[in-house]
């Protein structure tokens, strides 16, 4: 059936592909690394018993999910080199985005995982002397994070979707790229389904990650 | 050991304690009983800082819960807890749950606090259980895990709010063995509980709580013979029937 549609044209420009998958891959890795790190920090802040800690949590994470990604890596890119004084071209501040952005999202992940341990566990914790820092660390962040896994990985895959959000700042991520040739070389249904077929993969490795890692630490 | 003088607390416009006070000696074992929702928890968890209290004040071993100067940690180091519900650490074993706080706040070597741990774990009759985790024991076990792993920090009196309330009546036994083994090593207790039997066997007195209020704090054998007030006959007249 898809015998007269022209495959070749995928082949002949695998390089021009994988340097824009090189660039979404890249992208997302730094930005999930950086918003893990940030949704960690502003969901502790989150759950400070320090008001004005808990105060800053909550606007933040609600002034970021208020506003589509694709504006906020707009804005980024006329407001960072304002901000810095000087240029730092469109990767960078896309990646400056993306974090500030996804630190909202995975905030409400981390801290709905961390409201989800029983209250029993940071009284027995604190009974034995350890700090509240202490209990949260070797107590309540470990399983937490157990708990969470499936639905961190599923925000993983999104964002590395929502990569390709980044053509509004001229960057050339996979789908850019795979549109370029798909208008290029009037191969729209090859580079589309092939498109779709490698966002495919990755989402169904990313799903058995996620099995694969809460198996690994499952509590017996 | 523990002075608690006139404590009060409140949640909210709610008041859980009234003006409470009682005092536990050096290696005395005291029972606290009374109805459910009359305070016992939030007493017990007052006595080592877990639920702050508006008025009064509790000493433990002439340091102040109440002081904001605490070091609450430090404070609570020496005071073992054992709960209702275990609460052990479900993502470790039986051995590294009793190792975590010798090591974190007493900076004890890893070699060390396991001897430890090995050794507490025998005395509890669980010594062929130290790899395995919290899910893989039956709550016996589970608790008896737990009173290991508050023995751990060398306590200088040990805090129990029901601890077997929520086992198998098979199991209540073999908890209840080695609290009054421990009560009989000379251990500074305060046991919430509802087992009479336990209370007869090694408390020196019984607190009855209704209300927030200790409406009664008897030596045990007058307590079950001639409890001096209604509300306490009432409640014995109910849990002794069956
Ligand atoms: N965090 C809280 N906020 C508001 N009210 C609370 C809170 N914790 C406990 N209470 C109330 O305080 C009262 C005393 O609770 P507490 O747990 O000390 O009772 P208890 O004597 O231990 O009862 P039980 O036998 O059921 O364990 C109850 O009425 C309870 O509803
Ligand atoms: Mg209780």
């Amino acid at each position: 059936m898809f015998t007269h549609y022209d495959w070749n044209a995928i082949t002949a420009n695998l390089a021009f592909l994988w340097d824009g998958m090189v660039l979404s891959l890249g992208l997302a890795a730094l930005a999930i690394a950086g918003g893990m790190v940030g949704g960690m920090l502003m969901a502790l802040l989150r759950l400070s018993s320090f008001k004005p800690f808990a105060i800053f949590a909550y606007l933040y994470v609600n002034l970021f999910r208020a506003v589509p990604l694709i504006l906020v890596i707009f804005w980024f890119y006329f407001l960072v080199p304002v901000a810095l004084g000087r240029p730092v071209g469109p990767f960078y501040s896309a990646l400056i985005a993306f974090v500030l952005f996804e630190t909202a999202y995975y905030c409400e992940i981390i801290r709905a995982g961390i409201q989800g341990i029983p209250r029993g566990q940071m009284a027995a914790a604190l009974a034995t002397g350890l700090s509240r820092w202490q209990a949260m660390r070797h107590i309540i962040l470990p399983q937490a994070l157990r708990n969470m896994t499936p639905v961190l990985v599923t925000q993983c895959v999104v964002l590395f979707q929502d990569t390709s959000l980044v053509y509004v700042v001229t960057l050339r991520d996979f789908m850019t790229s795979a549109s370029i040739v798909a208008s290029r070389d009037f191969k729209l249904v090859e580079l589309y389904t092939f498109a779709a077929l490698v966002y495919l993969v990755i989402c169904l490795a990313g799903s058995s990650l996620a099995r694969y890692l809460q198996h690994r630490t499952a509590m017996r | 050991m523990i002075e608690a003088r006139n404590v009060s607390k409140w949640y909210g416009r709610f008041q859980v304690l009234r003006d409470c006070s009682v005092s536990i000696a050096r290696g005395e074992v005291i029972v606290v009983c009374g109805p459910s929702g009359s305070g016992k928890s939030t007493l017990i968890k007052c006595m080592n800082g877990l639920e702050p209290f508006q008025q009064g004040e509790i000493a433990v071993d002439g340091i102040s819960v109440g002081d904001k100067r605490t070091n609450l940690p430090r404070l609570r180091s020496r005071i073992g807890m054992v709960f209702q519900s275990f609460e052990l650490y479900p993502h470790m074993t039986a051995l590294d749950n009793i190792c975590l706080a010798p090591e974190k706040v007493l900076k004890r070597s890893r070699a060390e606090a396991e001897a430890k741990a090995m050794g507490l774990l025998d005395r509890v009759g669980l010594a062929d259980h130290a790899r395995k985790h919290p899910a893989q024991l039956s709550g016996g076990q589970q608790q008896r895990v737990a009173i290991a792993r508050a023995l751990a920090m060398d306590p200088i009196a040990m805090l129990f709010d029901e601890p077997t309330s929520a086992l198998d009546p098979e199991m209540i036994n073999e908890v209840l063995d080695v609290m009054v083994a421990l009560a009989r090593e000379g251990m500074t207790m305060v046991v919430v509980t509802h087992e009479m039997g336990f209370a007869r066997k090694v408390a020196r007195r019984v607190v009855f709580m209704d209300e927030g209020q200790i409406v009664e704090d008897a030596p045990t054998e007058q307590f079950f013979t001639n409890p001096g007030s209604d509300r306490a006959q009432l409640f014995l007249s109910k849990i002794l029937h069956h």
